[in-house]
């Protein structure tokens, strides 16, 4: 049934996500569509708190080494954004900033665990 | 079970009351009523407008972080939770008083003190906390009879995070840049026919210590009709420790580096030829005494205490050498931190600190009663520090009600008993609907000039309008 599902969407592209307690959750998408669109659990967990205009980085994601190459560069802004985000790696992007296409079918994207605790604040507002 | 069933109280549902209607107050509100499908909330605010800083303290260039809004709107509007404006929690009704008609109270008012330099001087006409140049540009209306004198040459800011750096952006701006924006029709006036130049944005420590994001920075280097100029001896030693630091600071530390030393391509070198302001970042260096003009009667400059570093990273010490500089300006304006202040004696408060004591949001000593936003953590962090911050405290409460640490078994009165008191008191509070009222107005004013908002500037015309 999967496949023939799969025949029948031909133009969705299928992402997975994993959350912050390991749970996975699987979605379709439009090519075209960003990451954060696709989430349906975004707005329950607060994420994309600027709507997508890279003002907030509540839409982090984490991706392997091969997906993260796929995903193409990165401009100075979404960095910028990235490097208040709470757990960066090395591979991780904002959400808001990935559009969906037929060459990413099947990607893993993980939501930074957090990590309550350990949290420093990175910056001074004030 | 007490109380339950009985007419007089609305539902023995579980009734949680919040104090504050900032980022802190509505993300701990959103997590409650999705948490659990039972619990009802109420917010009460201050002023007859909800959002706290979103509206207040975020820039007027910086739309996009207003975008919360919607989401906040939401929550606002959701059937289990109600908004109350223009109650001063503290004086027109008292923590007690909660405390008793609710099963819980999340205190979430913010950190609206002020730090004072603690200077000669910080009184004279030119001195201005970044606060209340804030309050004053962004429309608080206890910040309106500021009209701060733009009429020096050079402005010194006493500070280096984001909201330094968001007054000196303000400052610098060409007028029209801020025209579609929602700043306030006095402030844009005054900013017109500013004859500010020169902004110096000064730190006690040094490059590797400045304490504003990336964000922040790039868009002073990319301001339109400015140029940087620093002092290249500040940044000795900077590219040397590059390698070492985590990237967020590295890319910090390499952008201010090229901002300062870097020989600019041909096309930033036209650009820089053409600016006429310009802005700096000056290190090493603490306020001592604000300088008078022979009148005594307003600014004619500051005297700076020079430091050297003890310790490296961002531990590092200002340590005072001895040496002194005064730097000629007219316009000071201290952005050394916002602070939290006590709401009721019966509430624990950290002096120092300037905190509720608490731990994951419990506050301690006081059970059912809990805090989240800047009131939990102090004023540090952007919004999606706060978001998170008050996730977890909500969790925590939701906990304590899930574990019968919170005993939610006997009904509550909540909105009720509060809102036959503030009768009593005559104290009418504004509503969600009220507030729509007010947003429409504006709106409609902001748009006949191109502006998003015109924002309503006292409280009077606030309540008019939002009863009219
Ligand atoms: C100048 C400035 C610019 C900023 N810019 C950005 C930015 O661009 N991006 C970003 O992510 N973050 C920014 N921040 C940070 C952000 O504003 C804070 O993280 C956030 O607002 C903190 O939320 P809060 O709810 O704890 O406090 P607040 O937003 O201050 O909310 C507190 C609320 O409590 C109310 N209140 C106070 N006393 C009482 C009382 N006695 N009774 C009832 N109500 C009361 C107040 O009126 C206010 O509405 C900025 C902060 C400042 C100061
Ligand atoms: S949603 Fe805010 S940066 Fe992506």
């Amino acid at each position: 049934a999967e496949d023939s599902d799969r025949l029948v969407l031909s133009d969705k592209v299928t992402v997975h996500f994993i959350n912050r307690d390991g749970e996975k959750i699987t979605v379709k998408g439009s090519p075209g569509d960003t990451l954060l669109d696709v989430h349906i659990l975004f707005t329950l967990c607060g994420v994309g708190a600027c709507e997508g205009t890279l003002a907030c980085s509540t839409c982090h994601l984490i991706f392997d080494d091969e997906v993260y190459k796929k995903l193409g560069r990165v401009t100075d802004e979404e960095m910028d954004m990235l490097d208040l985000a709470y757990g960066l790696t090395e591979t991780s992007r904002l959400g808001c900033q990935i559009c969906l296409t037929k060459s990413l079918e099947g990607m893993v994207a993980r939501v930074p665990e957090s990590i309550t605790d350990l949290r420093q604040s990175k910056d001074e507002s004030a | 079970v007490n109380g339950c069933g009985k007419a007089s109280f609305s539902s023995c549902n579980p009734k949680v009351c919040i104090v504050g209607s900032g980022p802190a107050g509505f993300y701990t509100a959103q997590h409650l009523i999705k948490a659990r499908p039972d619990v009802e909330v109420d917010i009460f605010e201050r002023l007859p407008i909800p959002f706290g800083l979103v509206r207040f303290g975020v820039a007027p260039d910086h739309p996009e972080v207003k975008n919360v809004i919607n989401t906040f709107t939401q929550t606002a509007k959701h059937p289990r939770c109600n908004f109350y404006g223009h109650v001063n929690v503290g004086k027109d009704v008292s923590i007690e008083e909660l405390r008793q008609a609710y099963h819980a109270v999340v205190l979430s008012y913010g950190a609206e003190g002020n730090r004072r330099m603690g200077v000669p001087g910080e009184d004279l006409t030119g001195v201005y906390s970044a606060k209340d140049f804030v309050g004053w540009y962004n429309g608080l209306p206890s910040c309106q009879e500021l009209s701060p004198d733009l009429s020096c040459e050079t402005a010194v800011i006493l500070g280096q995070g984001n909201v330094a750096l968001d007054v000196a952006r303000v400052l610098l701006s060409p007028i029209d840049i801020l025209k579609s924006t929602d700043i306030t029709q006095p402030a844009l006036e005054a900013l017109a026919k500013s004859q500010v130049q020169r902004v110096l944005i000064v730190g006690r420590r040094g490059p590797m210590q400045v304490a504003c994001t990336i964000k922040e920075l790039r868009e002073m280097v990319n301001l339109p009709g400015t140029r940087p100029e620093m002092v290249a001896a500040d940044f000795d030693g900077v590219t040397a420790a590059l390698k070492d630091l985590p990237r967020p600071r590295k890319r910090l530390t390499e952008l201010m580096l090229k901002a300062a030393l870097e020989n600019p391509g041909e096309k930033e070198q036209e650009r820089r030829n053409k600016a006429s302001r310009i802005w700096g970042l000056r290190f090493f260096r603490s306020p001592i005494e604000v300088l008078a003009d022979p009148n005594h009667s307003r600014t004619a400059g500051i005297r700076l205490a020079v430091n050297r570093l003890e310790g490296s990273g961002e531990g590092a010490c200002a340590v005072l050498t001895g040496e002194v500089e005064d730097v000629t300006c007219g316009l000071v304006i201290s952005s050394i931190g916002y602070k939290s202040l006590p709401i009721d004696p019966l509430v624990p408060f950290e002096p120092r600190k300037a905190i509720v004591p608490n731990t994951m949001g419990r506050v301690h000593q006081a059970t059912g009663l809990y805090c989240s936003g800047w009131l939990k953590t102090g004023p540090t962090g952007v919004i999606a520090t706060t978001m998170n911050n008050s996730f977890d405290t909500a969790r925590s409460l939701v906990e304590d009600m899930n574990s019968g640490n919170l005993d939610v078994s006997s009904a509550k009165p909540g909105s009720q008993i509060v809102s036959a008191l503030l009768e009593k008191r005559g104290v009418k509070p504004v509503t969600f609907s009220d507030w729509e009222k007010i947003d429409n107005v504006e709106m409609r004013r902001g748009e006949a000039k191109g502006k998003p908002r015109e924002k309503i500037l006292t409280v009077d015309e606030m309540l008019q309008v939002a009863r009219a």
